[in-house]
């Protein structure tokens, strides 16, 4: 770690940084959100914007999320960027109606563009219960018109972030709360973007593919260290971006090593991994040696108590054995 | 009614009108003849709703149809060919075949915004237009519709409610025709009048008589004017009678026949008639006048509609997404400076004050607790100095390799490709 101490920061400190370089490179950015003013959000994400940017751009809000979002995509139909942060992910629910039938059809049905970003803490492993550690991407990940975004790491986290305030579509961003404080990473000095939509390679490796993203990637690749040790050479893709899918590196990967093995915090039916199975059986059936499999967590609500959150939530040592039984075929 | 508009204003709002039933009545045929391809809603009786208060706004400023508003969207300039080809769900309507009804709008030119078909969500949206238009410096009001059913959503309240804490130049019209689809005004809200609803939010309301186009103007200009002023939302009650049914389908036989007989005698048309020929203002040429032209300028829209072609079936698999500036190029329209936007202009001190609850204080460190647990970095080296500031620039190395590095609390450091 020697070699970069000091230039390392946070995973929270890269979502601060990327809004605030964001509203400081572009009036048209505002953030609205409730507690994102004087309390600087209740992950301190937002902390010390309102202080430089002012009341009229870090707008607290009440507790009426539809509002939020449909007071954002009102802002953004007259040239502004909001920046909509939902206080825990979990809640953007309220908003379902305003997101997937007013802002996200916008465009499509009579060419009005929403620039704005949903962004918010989600995930979980901080023992938050079942209404604060949410991985509620795929409802919206079914709804055409968005861009869901979920990164893993410091560097992509300010890079998409800043990509997401820039682009002209409604981008979800999700920000996975056990990352927060728990992962730094490097970030250049220079302002700088991370395509929306590009997954990525991690790791390489040659006997199977391991896909995932935000929490899960950094499980994944402990596992993959594990089976290293095994001899089992594991590629990781980490997808960042689950909307639009990045095809393209998945089947690249997946032709090179003919084995998947999909991991997500996500409940498992309706998961990203079964969106992943169907493309690798329509564009790469003839490649796979052996099934798609998958480590989710379990189809039931998240629950509270940590022993039963940690046996619902997928680990490194249930994608080990995972990824041990698929290298068999 | 009252005389105190010029000529001609009253003369508008009755050209307005009569082009409002002309252009409903045309669909009427348009639905017999199967050339309508979905549902057809009617405004029967409420066209002084949706055209005097949309007459009361400014050019710039901005409106949201609902359903039963074609009447707002004529005065606010759209052609009646749109309105036709919308229904007709023809490639050259402005939604090109991909929405029908009055579900289209303008961001560019007329400032109109889409309506969908959930009640309610036009409220915090047009909320969103107000506040982006004052921060602008545009000095624009917005405006939208909804009707008695539609107050019952929680949207509406999560918007008015919101637009009031933002005294937002926002004026909301509530059209209260009695009737959400069967459901009597009585059995969705226990209120008398609901211009009531607009004191949980504080903020001030209007009741005005929506067969009076003279007296709906004047409401609604005087609310505009207070909004633009910064008094903040307003919401006008404008009490009327839906005289069909839901939509074409619906024969409306559960509408006492009392209460429509009572609504058919105070038709807002044939009242404002007896209004403008007893001042003067309009006499029998000048009545037939308006019929012949608004009669040609139907016939010539309505053949254009007709001739338009269906859309394409493959553009069904077009435009989800914006491209980028090739698609749109978005830019705001600033008129005030925007140095009064941006630090350090902008900036305030951190500490804020609310009548009755003391002060408070932002509670500043990269450290300071957060919601659930996780209050410390897991990681052994300290956080640099510079990343404590409130959102400081990027405190990387100058030139240092862009790769990111991640540890995670539950492995030993490792490598991670970026």
């Amino acid at each position: 770690m020697a070699e970069t101490n000091g230039t390392q920061i946070t995973f929270l400190e890269a979502i601060k940084q990327a809004m605030f370089e964001e509203m400081e490179r572009d009036p048209a950015v505002v953030l609205l959100g409730e507690d994102v003013g004087v309390y600087g959000g209740a992950f301190k994400t937002s902390e010390g914007l309102l202080e430089r940017f002012g009341w009229e751009r870090v707008i607290d809000t009440p507790i009426s999320e539809s509002a939020i979002i449909g007071a954002a995509c009102g802002m953004s139909y007259v040239g502004l960027r909001p920046i909509a942060e939902l206080q825990f992910i979990d809640f953007i629910v309220c908003a379902f109606n305003q997101i997937t039938n007013f802002v996200a059809k916008g465009h499509y049905l009579w060419n009005a563009p929403a620039p704005m970003v949903m962004r918010g803490p989600s995930g979980g492993g901080v023992h938050g219960g079942p209404f604060h550690s949410a991985n509620p991407e795929m409802y919206f990940v079914h709804t055409p018109g968005l861009k869901v975004i979920y990164p893993s790491t410091p560097y992509d986290a300010k890079g998409l972030l800043k990509a997401a305030v820039r682009d002209n579509n409604p981008c979800l961003f999700f920000e996975h709360k056990f990352l927060y404080r728990r992962i730094k990473g490097e970030v250049p000095a220079e302002d700088y973007t991370v395509p929306i939509g590009k997954a990525i390679v991690r790791r390489e490796g040659k006997h199977l593919t391991i896909i995932s993203y935000a929490a899960m990637m950094h499980t994944s690749l402990e596992a993959a260290d594990a089976l290293a040790k095994e001899g089992i050479e594991a590629e990781v893709i980490d997808l960042r971006t689950l909307l639009p899918l990045d095809e393209e590196t998945i089947l690249q990967s997946v032709r090179k090593t003919n084995r998947c093995l999909v991991v997500h915090e996500d409940t498992k039916t309706g998961g990203i991994a079964g969106e992943i199975a169907a493309i690798l059986c329509e564009k790469a059936f003839g490649d796979l040696d052996g099934p798609l499999m998958r480590v989710t967590a379990l189809d039931t609500p998240v629950p509270y108590s940590p022993p039963l959150e940690e046996y619902f939530l997928p680990n490194a040592k249930k994608v080990f054995d995972a990824a041990k039984e698929l290298a068999r075929y | 009614m009252k005389k105190e508009l010029t000529r001609q204003q009253y003369l508008d709002l009755y050209y307005y009108m009569r082009l409002n039933r002309a252009v409903e009545d045309t669909m009427v045929k348009l639905f017999r003849q199967n050339k309508i391809v979905g549902g057809l809603y009617s405004s029967l009786g409420q066209e002084a709703i949706s055209v005097g208060t949309a007459y009361a706004l400014e050019k710039k400023d901005w409106l949201a149809p609902m359903i039963r508003n074609i009447g707002a969207l004529l005065v606010k300039g759209v052609p009646p060919r749109d309105v036709f080809m919308q229904h007709m769900a023809k490639y050259d309507s402005p939604t090109k075949g991909k929405d029908g009804t009055s579900h289209f709008g303008d961001l560019e030119n007329l400032h109109i915004v889409s309506p969908i078909s959930m009640l309610g969500d036009l409220i915090p949206v047009m909320t969103g237009v107000a506040m982006a238009g004052r921060y602008l410096g545009q000095k624009i009001v917005t405006m939208t519709w909804i009707g008695d059913g539609g107050s019952s959503t929680g949207v509406f309240h999560e918007g008015l409610n919101f637009a009031a804490t933002q005294k937002a130049p926002f004026v909301l019209i509530l059209e209260n025709n009695l009737w959400a689809y069967s459901t009597p005004v009585k059995r969705q809200v226990p209120l008398e009048n609901l211009a009531d609803r607009a004191k949980a939010y504080g903020i001030s309301s209007y009741i005005v008589d929506g067969n009076d186009v003279v007296a709906v103007y004047t409401t609604a200009r005087e609310a505009v004017e207070r909004a633009r002023a910064g008094e903040g939302p307003i919401l006008i009650e404008a009490k009327s009678f839906r005289r069909l049914g839901h939509a074409q389908h619906d024969p409306a036989e559960y509408v006492p026949k009392e209460m429509r007989a009572y609504w058919e005698g105070r038709d807002p048309i044939a009242l404002y008639e007896k209004f403008l020929m007893g001042e003067k203002l309009l006499d029998a040429k000048g009545k037939k006048d308006v019929e012949e032209k608004i009669n040609t300028l139907l016939e010539a829209e309505r053949e254009f509609a007709e001739n338009s072609p269906m859309p394409p079936p493959e553009f069904a698999a077009t435009g989800v997404y914006c491209t980028g500036d090739e698609c749109h190029k978005i830019k705001p329209k600033w008129e005030r400076p925007i140095a009064e936007v941006t630090p350090p202009k902008s900036s305030v001190k951190a500490v804020w004050t609310v009548a009755g609850f003391g002060s408070g204080k932002s509670s500043g460190g990269a450290n300071a607790p957060i919601h659930f647990g996780d209050t410390k970095t897991t990681i052994e080296s300290p956080e640099p100095e510079a990343a404590k500031k409130n959102g400081s620039k990027a405190n990387g190395k100058p030139g240092a390799k862009t790769s990111a590095k991640a540890t995670v609390a539950s492995s030993a450091a490792r490598k991670v490709k970026r």
